[in-house]
């Protein structure tokens, strides 16, 4: 391997490098701004050699391959990540004891989200998805209350669960093939498929759907979401499902695996259960972290729709989407982080009861993010779901079932989307109306009534701003998505 | 250029209004109000010099064929007109009646005309699906943040209805697309374009259900009406803003322009027979009940369903008579509702009611505002001479041709209207005095005088000289009419009124 190859790698050498350069660090001085000024440096370090990587591009060996769909992916990870990172700061302050390891862990798990969208291969990909997965149950964890550490076991035993339903059904598909490269895994699929074969892939998508929190593997979500630090939810709730459904996106364009009748309706399935699973969950729920994971769970159904339409509309739309759906879920989950306490997180609703008049910016800022994540116009979540609907649309008689399932459920998405809003607006602490949860005592525990650390502040304001931007003037983005994919 | 400023200035203003109503509430008023007697000036301006459609075209997405194209034609023209006094009376009647985050208001409020005036303007389906949406967001607002004791419930209602409708309409639009791309190879969402895209029967027939979805609930017809009852109720009542009355125009609208203008054959076959009983249904369920209401803003809601259901009749009898009396109903529903949510607004300020039990005998301390109540009333009910009656015997004439039992039992109507036209204004100024009257009370203030006054004129002047109106739509109603078959005409005099106004069909 020459220098020239490592050329395209060089946004996750970049990664590599800096999380090594921060535990030296933090062996030398143990300081949190030192820590976070060293993490932001190295994510735009990273973000820096993207740019470098797309001119020198390729296939630097069997295990990676960084194409301009790796890059635009990588891109929205780093950005993601960076983000993540900008809210935690004033979070951490506030919660940890030792705030400087979240850090190293943070930029390890976006070092294995980016394998994971670049790999081409059996070993890459579980090499990505585990170093990925270790680094979050740490961070699942971190805060070490009672609730955090649940959580934290809960993740781990799934998580390793289906790292070995993942490791036997990669050892099916190869015993049926005889190789793990995944490009060359396409003539395996057309006629009959093997019923091992078939074994293999459905085992393989038993860890995907886990990752994805797709119905039936989804039972860890909304449990998981609010035990873990309010970033660390918002990170794995975008950069661990977006590294994976990049990795979907590629193979199942290029192996043609929905052309298979019998892989389409098993996807369809999946598709309709979490649509409807995701939104009618959410529609009781009174704790704002599990509302946002029951309806990320609803999101990633919508996105398998555009997923199983294939196409090249498709890719334009989940590209788009998940960018959408980066930006809208990274600053719902702002705003819980914002508005946390040292001793809990902000997701009990009654604590957002009139929080449009006690803090207004905030308050605009999560209507802002709800309408997107409803699908209302002039924000970048209505663009994505228009080009879901239309990449279902022009894709066939079959796809129009799932269309009206994707359009039923977002009214039903938009019920619980609402009720927040409703909380929010409410004037009186003790106003009569079935909808609003009662409150316990006469004012709000627990929410943080001072000043919105700097950079968090930053960050939900370039948020919020693209997320408008996005939704009106969205042709450059789509121009964008449509030259690289 | 002229027509994207119809829709900016009112976007702008409200942004202004918005970061300096914090401090000074006052300059958020007369903001929106500059804001508002702009937009009419443009219009009215417009008007004077109507002749040919006017239109705006811009690039917007093209990577999917959308374009920010803008249209005005005659009938636009009178809704943009409308919308704009409606909006004028709107800003007015709140002046003393919001006192609470005034420039937030006002935001919204000037958001949902800016909606509202894109909506008729917009050539372009997803560009008018945008604004179907940017309309209903500001109106959700402006329930759930001033209105009633039970706004939450009835602003989430309203967002539910309407946004189901309106997702049945973006799958139709985009079933359009992509039906017109198959046939063409031309990838686009233009009105224009789309126009006559051949089809078969059962598709154009499941698409046109799509659009007439959204719209049935807008205007709204009878068995999804019950989000218009609710939100009407729970409006701001403080200065009576006519919220809803606003937005329930582009029911009207859509039908006209979409349902029937892009799908004629699926849309008036049978399905218009089934069309017209809806509207006749709504003319008389909303009647009946309008009587039985003991709620003065709940009456006014179901009599604002009834008048919709004459529009809903008009529209699908679809020649030219009903076409021009749907036009001059939708106006004159328009200013009749909302000055009588005006002077309703009036009545709670003073009395702090407006349940019909506690109210009575109101005439001799307020015998001004008795007057022009019994004025709006009899204009709602449609008393000849004023602009209602207008409307309200075209449609009827114009259905008689098509469906002489259609129109009977609409006539019925007439009848029931009346009944609770003048029931209402008993029940409120005569009879024993109930009302508990704050005083001193002044009868009716000089802004109020500006605002009624101003609505009094128009309502006879339309009534009196109906042709400014019917001249302006006749070339729009025309053009939307070649691409359909006309229903049989009526026979008789009225021929000769079709050679005056021009626009008839030999």
């Amino acid at each position: 391997m020459s220098g020239h190859d490592l050329l395209p790698l060089l946004p996750l050498i970049a990664l590599a490098g800096g999380a090594v350069v921060v535990l030296v660090a933090l062996t030398i001085r143990r300081s949190h701004a030192l820590v976070f000024a060293l993490t932001l440096v190295t994510l735009a370090t990273a973000m820096g050699m993207l740019f470098v990587a797309a001119r020198f591009g390729g296939y630097p060996n069997a295990l990676l391959t960084v194409d301009c769909t790796a890059l635009y992916f990588i891109g929205l990870i780093l950005g993601a990540s960076f983000v993540v990172a900008m809210l935690s700061q004033g979070y951490l302050r506030r919660q940890s004891a030792r705030p400087e390891e979240f850090y190293i862990l943070l930029l390890l798990a976006t070092l294995g989200a980016g394998v994971l969208v670049a790999s081409t291969h059996f070993a890459s990909f579980f090499l990505g998805l585990e170093i990925l997965s270790v680094s979050l149950y740490s961070l699942v964890a971190y805060r070490r209350s009672r609730r955090a550490l649940e959580a934290g076991v809960k993740y781990l035993v799934l998580a390793g669960t289906s790292s070995a339903f993942l490791l036997l059904g990669m050892a099916f598909i190869y015993s049926q093939t005889g190789t793990m490269e995944l490009g060359r895994l396409s003539l395996h699929f057309d006629g009959a498929v093997h019923l091992v074969m078939f074994a293999g892939l459905a085992l393989v998508m038993v860890a995907v759907g886990f990752k994805l929190a797709l119905v039936p593997f989804h039972l860890w979500t909304p449990d998981v979401y609010q035990g873990a630090p309010a970033p660390v939810s918002a990170f794995i709730a975008t950069v661990s499902k977006g590294a994976v459904l990049a990795l979907l996106l590629r193979y199942a364009g290029a192996l043609d695996l929905f052309s298979n009748h019998a892989v389409m309706v098993m996807f369809a399935v999946l598709a309709i259960l979490s649509m409807f699973t995701g939104n009618l969950l959410a529609v009781r729920q009174n704790n704002v972290k599990r509302l946002l994971a029951y309806s990320s769970i609803s999101h990633l159904g919508y996105l398998l729709v555009a997923l199983i339409a294939g196409g090249p509309r498709a890719t334009v739309a989940v590209g788009f989407y998940l960018g959408a759906y980066f930006v809208t879920t990274l600053g719902a989950f702002g705003v819980v982080t914002v508005l946390s306490t040292a001793d809990s997180d902000a997701d009990s609703l009654t604590l957002y009861r009139g929080l449009f008049y006690r803090r207004p910016a905030l308050a605009a800022v999560l209507t802002v993010m709800l309408l997107s994540l409803g699908g209302i116009p002039l924000t970048a979540g209505f663009v994505g779901k228009f080009l879901v609907l239309r990449a279902g649309a022009g894709a066939g008689a079959a796809l129009w079932a799932l269309s009206i399932v994707l359009v039923v459920s977002s009214v039903i998405g938009l019920y619980y989307y609402l009720r927040v809003i409703v909380v929010m607006c409410a004037q009186h602490p003790h106003e009569k109306t079935s909808l609003i949860p009662a409150p316990q005592g006469d004012v709000p525990r627990g929410a943080v009534t001072g000043p919105v650390a700097p950079a968090a502040a930053i960050a939900l304001t370039v948020l919020t701003a693209g997320l408008i931007f996005l939704g009106v003037w969205p042709g450059p983005l789509i121009d964008l998505i449509a030259q690289l994919m | 250029m002229i027509l994207a400023w119809l829709i900016l200035i009112p976007m702008a203003a409200g942004l202004v209004a918005t970061t300096a109503g914090a401090r000074r509430p006052l300059l958020s008023r007369w903001v929106a109000l500059a804001a508002m007697a702009v937009d009419l000036a443009i219009a009215v301006g417009l008007w004077a010099n109507s002749g040919q459609p006017v239109r705006f075209e811009a690039a917007w997405i093209p990577a999917i064929g959308a374009s920010f194209s803008l249209y005005l034609d005659g009938l636009s023209l009178l809704l943009v007109l409308l919308t704009s006094v409606m909006g004028l009376l709107a800003v007015l009647a709140s002046w003393r009646g919001i006192a609470h985050r005034v420039g937030l208001f006002h935001f919204y409020l000037l958001g949902l005309l800016a909606g509202v005036m894109g909506i008729f303007l917009a050539r372009d389906l997803l560009l008018f699906y945008a604004f179907w949406e940017v309309m209903l967001v500001p109106l959700y607002f402006l329930i759930a943040i001033w209105g009633g004791p039970r706004r939450a419930r009835a602003s989430i209602k309203l967002f539910l209805f309407t946004q189901l409708g309106g997702l049945f309409m973006l799958l139709a639009i985009l079933g359009l697309y992509f039906v017109h791309g198959q046939v063409d190879g031309d990838y686009t969402f233009n009105y224009d374009r789309l126009l006559n895209t051949p089809m078969a029967e059962s598709t154009a027939f499941a698409l046109m259900l799509g659009f007439f979805a959204a719209f049935a609930v807008k205007l709204p017809a009878v068995p999804v009406h019950t989000w218009l009852t609710d939100a009407h109720e729970q409006s701001p009542i403080s200065g009576g803003v006519d919220l809803t009355g606003l937005v329930i125009k582009v029911g009207a609208y859509g039908l006209l322009r979409y349902v029937v203008g892009l799908f004629p054959e699926a849309a008036l076959g049978h399905f218009a027979t089934f069309a017209m009983v809806l509207g006749v249904v709504g003319i008389l369920y909303g009647g009946v009940l309008a009587f039985s209401q003991s709620d003065l803003k709940r009456l006014v809601a179901y009599s604002s369903i009834s008048h919709m259901g004459f529009v809903l009749l008009g529209v699908f009898a679809w020649n030219t008579l009903a076409l021009q009396g749907v036009v001059m109903l939708l106006l004159a529903s328009g200013i009749a509702t909302g000055s009588l949510f005006i002077l309703i607004g009036m009545i709670h300020d003073r009395t702090g009611q407006r349940n019909l039990a506690q109210l009575g005998g109101l005439w001799d301390m307020l015998p001004r505002t008795g007057g022009l109540f019994l004025f709006f009333a009899l204009a709602a009910m449609g008393l000849p001479m004023l602009m209602g009656f207008v409307g309200e015997i075209l449609v009827l004439v114009g259905t008689f041709g098509v469906s002489p039992t259609f129109a009977i039992l609409a006539t019925g109507g007439l009848i029931v209207s009346v009944i609770y036209a003048l029931w209402v204004v008993q029940a409120v100024f005569q009879g024993p005095r109930a009302a508990k009257l704050s005083a001193p009370v002044r009868d009716v203030s000089p802004r109020e005088w500006a605002m009624l006054g101003a609505t009094v004129v128009i309502t006879v002047w339309l009534g009196l000289f109906p042709m400014c109106v019917l001249c302006t739509s006749a070339p729009a109603l025309r053009s939307i009419q070649k691409t359909a078959p006309a229903n049989p005409l009526p026979t008789g005099s009225v021929r000769a009124e079709l050679r005056v106004q021009q626009g008839g069909q030999p």
